[in-house]
C-alpha cells in the first residue's frame, strides 16, 4: 500500500511525463503554430481586380465557377456571386442577388425574400449596378486566425486555402469572415470557399471566373510583379477595397466601387 | 439541402451564403458551460470563503459541477460537422483561435473538479472499501461496488485524523484555483463571441464579463432548484420512515428547515450576482446607442424591433425583473424560490439566445435579415440535433449523470469535518 504523499508524487510524475511528448511536438516550431502570415520572401502575392463598370452581370462567372469547383449547382451556396445595386430617387436602396446571380438577373424586379418581389420603374431609378464578389484573401485573414484546428491556412503567395481532411466544421471561420464568402460544402460538410482557383494559378493559367468573363470585368494578377497588367492599374489608378474598418486588408480590388455597396 | 438552410428565412438584402450556422447548440454551449462555472463558484464560496450558511449546498454544488462538466462539450461534438475529427483541436491545436484554448482549459478545470472531490470523498470511499474488502463471500453486486470504491481510494486507505487535516487544506487550495479557472473557463467562451470582429452585436470586450456573471447567476439557480427538488424526495421518504434515508434520522421538519434556510442565504447570493450581470447588459445596451456607430442602425431595428420580444419581455422582464421581485419580497417561501430561480434560468438561457441568435438576425450587408426557426419536429439527424430535441438532450444529461454521480459521491448527511 503506497501512501497518500508518495501517491501525489508519482501521479504528478506521470502527468508531467506525459506531457513531455507533446511538449516536444510544439517546441519545434512554434512558429508554425501562430496564424501563418504570407511571407515577405515569396515573389507571387496574387491579387485580383474587378472592373464593376464592365459587369453587366451575366453570372457567366458563377456559373463556371460552380462548374470548376464542384459545387453542387443547384444549392443555395457559391464560392464567387454577383451583387445588384438599384438607388431610387428618392434615396432607396435595393439590392439583390438571388441564386448568387448564377443564371444572371433576368428580371428587374428585385428579390426582397421570403417571396416578396420588388418592382422599380425605370424613370425612378437613379443608378444602378452590379458588384461580384469573391474571396478577399486577406492579408490579415480572420478566418485564419480562429481556426481551432490550422484547417484554414495561408499559403506563401498570399490564397486562403481550405483542408477538406482536417476541417472539423465548426463554422467559427464562417462567422469571423466580414464578407460572408465561406459556407458548408453541401456534400464534403466542410468550410468552403473561394480560391482563386487555386490548382489553375499555379499552373499559369487564369481562373475559371475570369476566363469566363465575357467583357473582362475579372482580372487576376501577381502584385509583387511590377509589369504585370493588374498591377499597374492598382498602383496607377483609384482603386478600392470593401469593408477596409476590419483590418483584413483585402486583397480584391474595386474599379467604380460605390459608396453604395456593403 | 445547404447547412443552415432549413431554419433560415432571409429577408430583404441578404448574401448568398449568409444563413444562421451557429444554431440551438451553440446557445446550449455557453448556457451549459455557464452552469458548470456557477455551481462550482458556489461550492467555492464555502471552501475557500468559509460562508458558513452555504455549507450544505457547497458539496451538493460541486459534484453537479463535476455532472455538467461531462455534459458542456455536448452541444459543440453535436453542432460539428465532422464531429469525430473534434480529436484534431487537441492533435493541432492552433493558439490563435479561441475555440482551441477550450480543450486546455477544459481538461485543467476538469482535473481540479476531480481532484477536489477526491479529496472530498476520499474517506467515504475508504469506508465503502474497507468492510467489503474483509467481507467473505460478497454477492456480485458487492463485488461490483467493492471493485468501484477500491479503485477510487486510487490505493490510500490512510484516514487518520492528520491525514484528513491535510485533504481538507488540498480542498482549500484547489477551490482557490478553481475559481479563477472556472471564471477563464467561461471567460473565454464569452471571449469566443466577443472576439469576433465581424459581428456587429457580439464585438465587445464586455463579453466575457457579461458571460462570466450570469454564468454564476445560472450556476447558482440551477444548484438551488435541484437543491429544492432533491431535498422535497428526501422529505417524502422521510415522512414515510423509509430506508436508507430513515437511518439518517433526519425528521422531515428537520430537513424542512435546514431546505429554507440554505435557500435563502442561496438567494441572497444570487441576487448580488443578479445585479452585476443586469448592469452589464445595459451598459452594453446604453453604450451601443451612446455611441451609435455604422452598426447601430441595424442593430437598433434587431435589439427593439425584431427581437423586442425575446429580449425585453422574456430576458430582462420574466427572466431578471420578476425573479427579482420574487426574491426580494420579505418571507421567501420554497415555492416562491422554484418560481424564482426557474425563472432566472429561463432568463439566462434567453440572454444566450438573443446573443447567439440575436447576432446572426442581420446580415453582414447591415441591409438585411434572417429568421431563425428552430426545428421542433426532427425529420432527420441534422434536425434533431440542431433542434429541440438536441437541446433538451443536452439539458437533460446533467441531471442523469448527477444522479448517477450521487450514488458514489453521497451529497447529503456525511458526517465530516468540512
Ligand atoms: S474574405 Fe473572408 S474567407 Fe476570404 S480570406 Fe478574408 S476573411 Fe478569409
Ligand atoms: S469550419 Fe473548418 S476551417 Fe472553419 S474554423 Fe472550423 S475547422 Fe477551421
Amino acid at each position: 500500500m503506497i501512501n497518500r504523499r508518495e501517491f501525489l508524487k508519482n501521479t504528478v510524475k506521470g502527468i508531467a511525463g506525459l506531457a513531455v511528448p507533446l511538449a516536444a511536438i510544439e517546441i519545434i516550431n512554434p512558429g508554425k503554430l501562430r496564424a501563418a502570415k504570407s511571407s515577405e520572401k515569396s515573389k507571387v502575392r496574387w491579387v485580383f481586380l474587378v472592373d464593376t463598370y464592365k459587369c453587366v452581370g451575366c453570372g457567366l462567372c458563377v456559373k463556371a465557377c460552380k462548374n470548376e469547383n464542384e459545387i453542387p449547382y443547384d444549392a443555395n451556396v457559391t464560392r464567387t456571386w454577383v451583387e445588384r445595386y438599384v438607388l431610387t430617387k428618392e434615396g432607396r436602396l435595393f439590392a439583390d442577388s438571388p441564386k448568387g446571380a448564377r443564371d444572371g438577373f433576368i428580371t428587374t424586379k428585385i428579390d426582397l425574400g421570403l417571396g416578396n418581389y420588388q418592382d422599380i420603374k425605370k424613370e425612378d431609378i437613379k443608378k444602378a449596378f452590379f458588384v461580384p464578389k469573391l474571396c478577399n484573401q486577406c492579408e490579415n485573414p480572420p478566418c485564419v486566425q480562429v481556426c481551432p484546428v490550422g484547417a484554414t491556412y495561408q499559403t506563401e503567395d498570399g490564397v486562403v486555402l481550405v483542408d477538406r481532411k482536417w476541417c472539423i466544421g465548426c463554422g467559427y471561420c464562417i462567422m469571423a469572415c466580414p464578407y460572408g464568402v465561406r459556407f458548408f460544402h453541401p456534400v464534403h460538410h466542410t468550410a468552403e470557399k473561394c480560391n482563386f482557383c487555386y490548382h489553375r494559378i499555379t499552373k499559369g493559367m487564369k481562373t475559371a471566373c475570369v476566363q469566363a468573363c465575357p467583357f473582362g470585368a475579372r482580372m487576376i494578377g501577381n502584385i509583387k510583379d511590377p509589369n504585370d497588367p493588374v498591377t499597374r492599374i492598382i498602383t496607377t489608378e483609384r482603386v478600392g477595397v470593401l469593408k477596409s474598418e476590419y483590418g483584413t486588408k483585402p486583397q480584391v480590388y474595386y474599379i467604380g466601387l460605390d459608396e453604395e455597396v456593403r | 439541402m445547404v447547412h443552415g438552410e432549413v431554419w433560415t428565412l432571409k429577408e430583404l438584402f441578404v448574401t448568398p451564403n449568409e444563413y444562421i450556422y451557429w444554431s440551438i447548440q451553440i446557445v446550449m454551449y455557453p448556457f451549459m458551460t455557464g452552469l458548470v462555472a456557477g455551481a462550482f463558484v458556489l461550492s467555492s464560496l464555502y471552501h475557500v470563503f468559509g460562508i458558513k450558511e452555504l455549507k450544505d449546498i457547497a458539496r451538493f454544488a460541486l459534484v453537479f459541477s463535476f455532472a455538467l462538466l461531462f455534459a458542456a462539450p455536448m452541444p459543440i461534438v453535436l453542432h460539428l460537422q465532422h464531429p469525430f475529427r473534434g480529436i484534431n483541436v487537441m492533435m493541432t491545436p492552433h493558439f490563435t483561435s479561441a475555440i482551441a484554448a477550450f480543450g486546455i482549459v477544459f481538461f485543467s478545470y476538469g482535473a481540479i473538479v476531480a481532484s477536489e472531490l477526491w479529496f472530498l470523498y476520499r474517506k467515504h470511499f475508504v469506508e465503502v472499501a474497507l468492510p467489503l474488502k474483509e467481507k467473505k463471500d460478497k454477492t456480485l453486486l458487492e463485488w461490483i461496488k467493492f471493485v468501484i470504491f477500491c479503485t477510487l481510494t486510487l490505493g490510500v486507505y490512510d484516514i487518520s485524523e492528520e491525514s484528513l487535516k491535510r485533504d481538507e487544506k488540498a480542498i482549500k487550495i484547489l477551490a482557490g484555483i478553481g475559481i479563477p479557472v472556472a471564471c477563464f473557463l467561461h471567460g473565454y467562451a464569452g471571449f469566443i463571441f466577443g472576439s469576433v470582429k465581424a459581428n456587429a452585436l457580439w464585438m465587445t470586450p464586455l463579453m466575457p464579463v457579461i458571460f462570466i456573471m450570469s454564468a454564476i447567476v445560472s450556476g447558482i439557480a440551477l444548484c438551488m432548484l435541484t437543491y429544492i427538488v432533491t431535498m422535497e424526495l428526501r422529505k417524502r421518504f422521510a415522512s414515510r420512515n423509509k430506508a436508507p434515508y430513515a437511518m439518517h434520522h433526519q425528521s422531515r421538519e428537520e430537513i424542512k428547515s435546514v431546505e429554507i434556510h440554505v435557500i435563502k442565504m442561496t438567494a441572497k447570493y444570487l441576487l448580488f450576482f443578479l445585479i452585476f450581470a443586469i448592469s452589464l447588459e445595459l451598459l452594453d445596451l446604453i453604450f451601443r446607442g451612446y455611441t451609435a456607430v455604422k452598426s447601430w442602425d441595424v442593430l437598433r431595428s434587431v435589439i427593439y424591433g425584431r427581437d423586442f420580444t425575446d429580449i425585453f419581455i422574456l430576458q430582462y422582464g420574466l427572466g431578471n425583473l420578476v425573479p427579482f421581485i420574487l426574491f426580494l419580497t420579505p418571507w421567501l417561501t420554497l415555492r416562491r424560490a422554484v418560481i424564482g430561480v426557474i425563472l432566472v434560468l429561463f432568463g439566462v438561457f434567453m440572454m444566450r439566445y438573443n446573443v447567439v441568435i440575436g447576432g446572426q438576425a442581420f446580415s453582414l450587408t447591415f441591409a438585411g435579415y434572417m429568421h431563425y426557426h428552430m426545428p421542433i419536429i426532427p425529420h432527420d439527424w441534422e434536425t434533431f440535433k440542431e433542434g429541440l430535441g438536441g437541446a433538451v438532450s443536452i439539458f437533460i444529461m446533467p441531471f442523469v449523470l448527477f444522479w448517477v454521480f450521487a450514488k458514489i459521491f453521497p451529497v447529503f448527511n456525511v458526517k465530516e469535518s468540512h
